[in-house]
Formats: C-alpha cells, sequence, structure tokens
C-alpha cells in the first residue's frame, strides 16, 4: 500500500513508520505544523510541534530513507480543536483535546487529504490494535489509546494502519535503537500540547477573561466563597477551592458542577459526585452493535471501566439517536463534554459525548 | 531524476569542484605571513581579480561574505547603520515588496530594532517597480534604497539601471540582489551604476556558502562581522580560501557562457511554458513574459495547492519548488505573488520551474510526462 505516516518527531510515530516500510509498504512521512509560532525547542517532555520537533520527524524520515514533507495545519488546528476546547469550556463541559484532534485533524484533514493524493491510507503511532477494521487496546494497557481513537468511523478505520497496538512501549523504544532512530529514548509528551506550562486554569483566564462568581454549597444552597471564573474548575476537583465557610460536617468537599453561564460554582460532599445513570449525543460506531446492549465504558483517557447498560436515550432534541448508560458501579466526578467510549472486553464499539450525569 | 530547481541550487560546475579540490589539499590561513600564508592569499587575491573581472567591477570593491544571505544583511544594515551615523535624519529605506527574505527580513529587523521606517515599494502586476514608483518615495530622509536585479520566484527583471539612476539623483546609495542574475543575464557593476550588489556561488555553479558584496569603494557600509578586519574592515573571518577559489572559477565560467546559456535556456523554458499552457490550458503563467531569467517558468494552477504538486511530481522524480519555504519546511503563500496582487489561494497554487546548465530537454518532457495526472489528482485535494 501507499501510506502516509504521521511523524511527530517522537518514538512512537517513528516506530510505525518502520514496521510500514518493513511490511513493505511505500511510505511517505509528514510532520504536521499544528503551532502559528513554533517554540525552538521543547520544553521538558510537555508541548509538540516545536521546530526541534519537526527535526526529529526529518530525522527519522532520512534514516527509514522516505520522502519526508512538512504539513501546515495550524489554522484548522486553531479553529478545531483550541477554539474548541476553550468554547467547551466556557459552556461548563470538559473536553478532551486529544481527541478532538484525531477527530477533526489527523483522521479528517490530514487523511482526506492523503486520500486524494492517492495514498490508500495513513499510518499513526497511537498505541491501539487495529484489525479487519476492529478497533480495540493495545497489549500496553499504561499506554493504550484507544480511548481517544473511538471518535473514527468505520471509513476511517478502513483507511488506517496501527502497527504499535502489539507492542509494549519499552518494546517500542528497543526497536527504535535497534533502526538507529535518535527518537529512541525520546520523553514521551503528555498533558495538552497547546498548553505547554501545564497551566489549564490560566490558558483558560487569558482566553476567556475574568468571570468572577459564587461558590454555592448544593446541600444548602449557602454562598460559600467565590471564584474568579467557573472554567477554571472541573467536576470531582478539591484542592484549591479557598471556600470561606467551613462544611458543617467538616468534611472535604468538592466540585460538584460549574455552570459558566451563571458563573455559578456548586460544591459538596464526595459521595455526591457518584453517578450511575449517563446520557449521550448522537454516538459513533466503530463495531456497530444492536441496543440494548451489555458492555463496559470508560468516561476518560486512562479512567476506570464500568459495566453498563446501554439503552437508547428518550428522544428528545438534539439528542437523537443518543444513548442512556445505566451504571453497575458509580462513577465519580463526570462532566458533561467528557466522552464515554463503550468497550465489548478489549474492543472498541464506538463513543458519544455525555450530555448529562444523574446520581 | 528531472531537477528543475536550479534557481534554489544549480549543480556545480566541474572546473569549480576541481578548483575547491585543489586548493583545499594546501595549508595555510591567508593572513599568515610564512609562505604557506603567501600563497593562499595569493589565491584569495587571484580569485579577487577574476570575480571583479567576470562582473566589471574592481578588485577592491569585491567583499567576500558566507553567501546571498549574509551579503544582503551586510548591504541593507551595514550601509543604513553608515548613512544614519553621517546623518541622524536618515532612517528611512526604501525596499520593494517582492525582495528576498534575506532582504526583506533584514529591513523588518531594522524597523523593529534600529528605529528605522520603511516604505515599501510597490510592484505591478507582472512583479516590477517603476522608477517613478521610487522617484515618489524618495527623500532626503532616505537612507537607502533596494531592489533586485531579477526576482527569484516569478523571474521578472527590474530595470535595475534606471532605477540606480533616480536614487543618485536624490543622492542615495542603491543596492541589488543580483543572487538570480549572474549566470543568466548580462551583470556589469560599473555600468549597472549600483553601488553595493549581492551575488553567491551556488546559483552560478560555485560552492554553496560562498558569496560576494560588491561594494563601491566611496560606500560606507557599518561591519556586522567584527575581527580581523579582513576584507577592507568592513567583514572579518578566516577567508575560505578553497570556497572563493571554487567562486572565482565559477563566476567566470559563468559569465563567459552567459550569453549562450541564457540563449539555450530561453528557448528550452518556452517549449516548457508552451508545453504546460498545453496540458493545462487554464495554467496562469506569472511574470515578466519579456523581461524575465532565461531559466525562470512559473505559474498558478488553478484549484491546486503548490505542496500538493510538489508532492505528487517528487513521488514521480521530478523536482521542482513552490517557490517559497521557511526554515522549518512550511509553505505559506507567497509574499512576491500578494505583491503581484494575487489573492492568497492562487498564490498557494503556484509552482517554479527553473532551469540551468544541466538542464535539458528530457527534464522538460518528464516534467510534461507527470504534469497532466498530477494536476487532476491535486484538483481532488480539499483545500485547507
Amino acid at each position: 500500500m501507499r501510506l502516509l505516516a504521521a511523524l511527530s518527531g517522537g518514538v512512537d510515530s517513528a516506530v510505525a513508520a518502520a514496521l510500514a516500510v518493513d511490511a513493505g509498504h511505500d511510505v511517505t512521512g509528514v510532520h504536521l505544523a499544528l503551532s502559528a509560532s513554533p517554540a525552538a525547542l521543547r520544553s521538558g517532555s510537555r508541548g509538540c510541534c516545536s521546530r526541534e520537533d519537526a527535526r526529529d520527524a526529518g530525522r527519522v524520515a532520512d534514516v527509514l530513507g522516505i520522502a519526508f514533507y512538512v504539513w501546515d495545519l495550524a489554522e484548522q488546528f486553531r479553529a478545531d480543536v483550541i477554539e474548541d476546547f476553550v468554547a467547551e469550556y466556557a459552556a461548563g463541559r470538559t473536553p478532551n483535546p486529544c481527541l478532538r484532534c484525531n477527530e477533526k485533524i489527523k483522521f479528517t484533514a490530514v487523511l482526506d487529504r492523503a486520500l486524494a493524493l492517492g495514498f490508500d491510507g495513513v499510518v499513526t503511532g497511537h498505541h491501539a490494535t487495529l484489525s479487519s477494521g476492529v478497533l480495540s487496546r493495545s497489549v500496553d494497557e499504561a499506554k493504550d489509546q484507544s480511548y481517544v481513537l473511538a471518535v473514527l468511523t468505520p471509513e476511517q478505520l478502513a483507511s488506517t494502519v496501527l502497527p504499535l497496538g502489539g507492542l509494549r512501549k519499552d518494546e517500542v523504544r528497543a526497536l527504535a535503537r535497534e533502526r538507529g532512530l535518535g527518537v529512541a529514548d525520546k520523553a514521551d509528551s503528555h498533558d495538552i500540547c497547546f498548553i505547554p506550562d501545564g497551566d489549564t486554569a490560566g490558558f483558560l483566564r487569558s482566553a476567556l477573561g475574568s468571570a468572577p462568581g459564587p461558590v454555592v454549597d448544593a446541600l444548602t444552597g449557602a454562598v460559600v466563597g467565590t471564584h474568579d471564573g467557573a472554567y477554571g474548575f472541573t467536576v470531582g476537583q478539591r484542592r484549591g477551592l479557598a471556600l470561606s465557610v467551613p462544611a458543617g460536617d467538616g468534611r472535604p468537599r468538592y466540585v460538584l458542577s460549574v455552570s459558566p453561564v451563571a458563573r455559578t460554582v456548586s460544591v459538596g460532599p464526595v459521595e455526591a459526585l457518584d453517578v450511575r445513570s449517563l446520557v449521550t449525543g448522537r454516538p459513533v460506531w466503530s463495531s456497530s452493535r444492536p441496543l440494548p446492549l451489555r458492555c463496559s465504558v470508560q468516561l476518560r483517557a486512562h479512567g476506570m471501566v464500568h459495566d453498563c447498560l446501554v439503552t437508547p436515550a428518550a428522544g428528545g432534541a438534539g439528542l437523537a439517536g443518543g444513548w442512556h448508560l445505566a451504571l453497575d458501579t458509580p462513577a465519580r466526578g463526570v462532566a458533561p463534554g467528557q466522552t464515554a467510549v463503550l468497550y465489548d472486553g478489549p474492543t472498541v464499539l464506538g463513543s458519544a459525548t455525555l450530555v448529562s450525569a444523574h446520581p | 531524476m528531472a531537477y528543475l530547481d536550479h534557481a534554489a541550487s544549480t549543480p556545480m560546475l566541474p572546473e569549480a569542484v576541481a578548483a575547491v579540490a585543489a586548493v583545499m589539499a594546501q595549508p595555510g590561513n591567508a593572513s599568515s605571513l610564512h609562505a604557506a600564508g603567501r600563497q593562499a592569499r595569493r589565491t584569495v587575491e587571484e580569485s579577487r581579480e577574476a570575480l571583479a573581472a567576470a562582473l566589471g567591477a574592481r578588485p577592491s570593491e569585491v567583499l567576500f561574505t558566507g553567501g546571498g544571505t549574509e551579503s544582503d544583511n551586510l548591504a541593507v544594515k551595514g550601509i543604513f547603520w553608515a548613512r544614519r551615523a553621517a546623518d541622524p535624519a536618515r532612517r528611512r529605506v526604501l525596499a520593494s515588496a517582492v525582495e528576498h527574505h534575506a532582504v526583506l527580513d533584514a529591513v523588518e529587523w531594522l524597523v523593529a530594532h534600529e528605529g528605522a521606517e520603511v516604505t515599501w515599494l510597490e510592484a505591478d502586476a507582472l512583479g516590477r517597480v517603476h522608477p517613478e514608483v521610487l522617484e515618489a518615495a524618495l527623500g532626503d530622509d532616505v537612507a537607502l534604497v533596494t531592489v533586485m536585479w531579477a526576482n527569484n520566484e516569478v523571474g521578472t527583471v527590474q530595470p535595475v539601471v534606471a532605477l540606480a539612476e533616480v536614487a543618485h539623483r536624490f543622492g542615495v546609495p542603491f543596492h541589488t540582489d543580483a543572487v538570480q542574475a549572474v549566470g543568466q543575464l548580462p551583470v556589469d557593476f560599473a555600468s549597472s551604476g549600483v553601488d553595493a550588489l549581492t551575488l553567491t556561488g551556488h546559483k552560478l555553479g560555485g560552492p554553496l556558502g560562498a558569496g560576494a558584496l560588491l561594494l563601491g569603494r566611496d560606500i560606507a557600509c557599518t561591519p556586522l562581522l567584527h575581527g580581523g578586519g579582513q576584507e577592507r574592515d568592513v567583514r572579518s573571518g578566516t577567508f575560505d580560501t578553497p570556497a572563493l577559489a571554487g567562486l572565482a572559477a565559477a563566476a567566470t565560467l559563468a559569465v563567459e557562457r552567459q550569453p549562450v546559456v541564457a540563449r539555450n535556456l530561453a528557448a528550452l523554458r518556452d517549449e516548457l511554458v508552451r508545453r504546460v499552457l498545453v496540458a493545462v490550458p487554464d495554467a496562469v503563467y506569472n511574470g515578466d513574459p519579456v523581461d524575465r531569467l532565461p531559466g525562470n517558468a512559473h505559474f498558478c494552477f488553478p484549484g491546486c495547492e503548490g505542496d500538493s504538486l510538489l508532492l505528487l511530481l517528487d513521488a514521480r522524480g521530478v523536482e521542482v519548488s513552490t517557490g517559497s519555504a521557511c526554515s522549518s519546511g512550511v509553505a505559506r503563500p507567497s509574499h512576491v505573488l500578494v505583491a503581484m496582487g494575487k489573492d492568497p489561494d492562487a498564490a498557494r497554487s503556484s509552482l517554479r520551474f527553473s532551469l540551468g546548465h544541466s538542464s535539458t530537454i528530457d527534464d522538460v518532457d518528464a516534467l510534461l510526462d507527470a504534469l497532466p495526472s498530477v494536476v487532476e489528482r491535486a484538483r481532488r485535494v480539499p483545500v485547507r
């Protein structure tokens, strides 16, 4: 096959491209420039798309002996990922930008472009298994990225090659060393690439400005503190609340919900975070199944897995085709905007965005 | 492999390779006082005389540099600093809007860090800067004028002689970036009337990393690089003796062969243009159709992105350029095409084919074999 390898400059995408070359595919490398003003150097293990990363990606292509180009997708990334991230927070939801990037950039903008250019598909370094169009977890559970790939449609999966699903991270690094790839020991990237200092609240504050309001005790309705912007809080958060009125029972209080429009953050005891009943928007099925369905659900990247019963959500505007998820065990700290991914054992069935969560 | 990117870098002439190799085997620093140093010094000075003779300059007007970017920076910043030091009112730089980034960014640096002002001289739809435009922009506050001899992207040749005359009527020095011109067009420093002229080795069959600034003897220029003062105290750095020997050998041959090479290249280029316009009837041929570099053909392919065309041609062994690339390899819409009035989509749809001394009809054949299907394929790519 003629494959386009997305080379981030990291070790995973490098080895994925190498394995595609080994498998006899005709591989062309591209590095996606996602920042309009890339930093010259990476800062620690955070961030991505610095000029250093672009160079590392180019050196991987040199070693593999494949053609290499840089594609400027900064404008799309800004519009589809960064602005979406800010808008979701402003609406009181908690998005996962990596998932959005996979959905909108890597497997839409890049895949569409690759197919139009005559490639048969794309090869990426995600830790997940893809076999005969069925997506499932990596053998390396700590590195498994099937959750952030669950937004892909069967059509997108049909044009995707994921060579790393059967390998553990240390095996990936060993393969890189064997091939003389300079990125073999490069640190993993983590967190949100467009917030290189890791200060999400600070990033949102500069994007959305100050929007002070009350912190309300969900049980008593009393105002127990103030905040500088509801978007700075996440459901389940305990630290950084700076409450002025202690709880009656003396127990710690957690963020139960955030309402940026009403500028209100409500707090309460830990057990009030538990939810068993979840409603989602329209799903994307990776491997379609009839409802009702018993399976398991994961609610955040590297989060816990809950057994559940999936039924069609009660009809309502915007929810047509959504799921109702009844969890066997309660989930804690679930916020609208998170993505629910259904699994049958290791196999990804599909994904949908949470609209509401109930006890 | 069909190489149609001579404007980026043209292969070294065998004579230049031989000259570099011969000198590389010899020891010595041209500034040393012993026999080996004298031998190296002799090579440098013979190279200087040969380059001066090829370009109608005096040997004392040749300042060797590390290439086009250094020469442009030295001319733009150095003449600005010297002119402003002589009269603090001279803070304005006049530069054409279609300059290479080596000039463009040097001027913008002066604006950002040295209190300079800039007036960008507008170009017409063919990329030409008219002397009247320059005349209207000139005044007592102008430190220097810089307009390239021929454009690296669209190939348009500027009326440098007329422009230099206008600048001199106002007593303002005139610099020209002639990197693309030497070897393709007749270039004579003295008769052109320009005060400073940039050239570089690797565009004319010489080595990479060696160039020169031809600088009139009465033009004051503040140094960028301080040190041993090897070049008239305007440029310091140990002489790269082998590279300078290669530069001189290549320039001598390139200038000697220029009339014949230019005629052959223009014929080959015209054939390429004719066949491209037959193969892709809605392609738009950019730049001045007459007053242009003989090796340059530049087109917009409506509905395509230059990036896609480049990738698809590269996969078929045809090497071309979108005309502009930044250090990370990210393509941006060309400022040259935007200055010529193209919209950003058209500017992104451009490709440059540039021919040089080793080009043959086989290169044109290879391009035309690939081009129709490549354009058709590129039109299916979603536009960003």
